[in-house]
């Protein structure tokens, strides 16, 4: 399940960073067609990985939509703890 | 305002300790190019930026270099866990430990807490996008000292990943210049500070023709 979740999280990541570069070019690029549409996919993407983590393990921003008991934004592993 | 994510930027995962290599790796946490200095340094400027794109390039530069603030301290962290004084002092961390103990402090490579009298916000934002573009070359040729000192590829890949990113965040900020430069015409920016004839006049004395 730690593999799982771990990779789960990393394809998260990915999109994540691919949207960040996108945003970063668009800033300085603000009219070119192609990279919004690319920038939309991989947020969109994002989003939907990010609802399915959210639901099998727990809250990535603390405002995570599915709020349980006991509080889960507290549980580990942070992220400078996978080692 | 900022909302955390649980994630890092990029993954980090080393599994064997080098306190050696954690010493100077910290620089990039707390040292004269390191990626609190960035952060610092594009956060406080993104004030006085006069277009759209530049402030967006600003804020968001910024707020990327306080995801890599995190990945280096990580590093660090990871490189140190559960290391004992002894090894520690071995490996040239006694000073450090004496002060911090395992704890990830913003120092440089030779020990010297952080200032920010490693940044400049000058209100002049043709001058901040040029110290910027300087900034994103000492980072990245850091990165490459670094890179050159480690031999773990645990250590290697996500140094890799942030010399990358100085890289795209030089190019990003020479596009913002450009801009800036654009929009603002080169003689009317100057207009406004200092005046035509006093930049005449300070032009004279530099050239010695002034009595
Ligand atoms: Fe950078």
């Amino acid at each position: 399940m730690v593999k799982e979740r771990e990779k789960l999280l990393r394809e998260i990541m990915a999109y994540d960073f691919a949207a960040i570069d996108m945003q970063l070019y668009l800033n300085t690029h603000p009219h070119d067609v192609r990279a919004i549409s690319l920038h939309n996919c991989y947020v969109n993407r994002s989003r939907i990985l990010k609802d399915m983590y959210e639901r099998l393990y727990g809250p990535l921003t603390a405002s995570s939509p599915y709020p349980r008991y006991p509080w889960k934004w507290i549980e580990s592993p942070w992220p400078w703890e996978y080692q | 305002m900022w909302i955390y994510e649980k994630k890092l930027e990029y993954p980090v995962k080393i599994k064997n300790k080098n306190p050696k290599m954690a010493k100077y790796i910290i620089t990039q946490y707390g040292g004269p190019d390191g990626e609190l200095a960035a952060s610092l340094r594009y956060l406080s400027q993104r004030f006085s930026m006069p277009t759209e794109e530049a402030k967006a390039i600003l804020n968001d530069i910024g707020t990327e270099e306080l995801a890599h603030l995190e990945i280096v301290g990580t590093m660090v962290f990871q490189l140190t866990k559960g290391v004992p004084p002894d090894v520690l002092e071995k490996m040239g961390l006694g000073a450090y430990y004496s002060d911090h103990d395992h704890a990830v402090y913003p120092v440089s490579a030779s020990g010297v807490p952080f200032t920010a009298a490693y940044i400049q916000s000058k209100g002049d934002p043709i001058a901040d996008l040029h110290e910027n573009l300087a900034a994103e070359q000492k980072a990245r040729a850091t990165y490459e000292n670094l890179i050159n000192l480690a031999d773990d590829p645990d250590v290697i890949d996500p140094l890799r990943f942030l010399r990358a990113r100085e890289i795209v965040h030089f190019q990003r900020f020479g596009e913002a210049l450009g801009i800036v430069q654009e929009k603002l015409g080169q003689k009317k920016f100057y207009m406004s500070k200092p005046k035509e004839e006093k930049l005449a006049e300070s032009n004279k004395e530099a050239y010695g023709l002034k009595k």
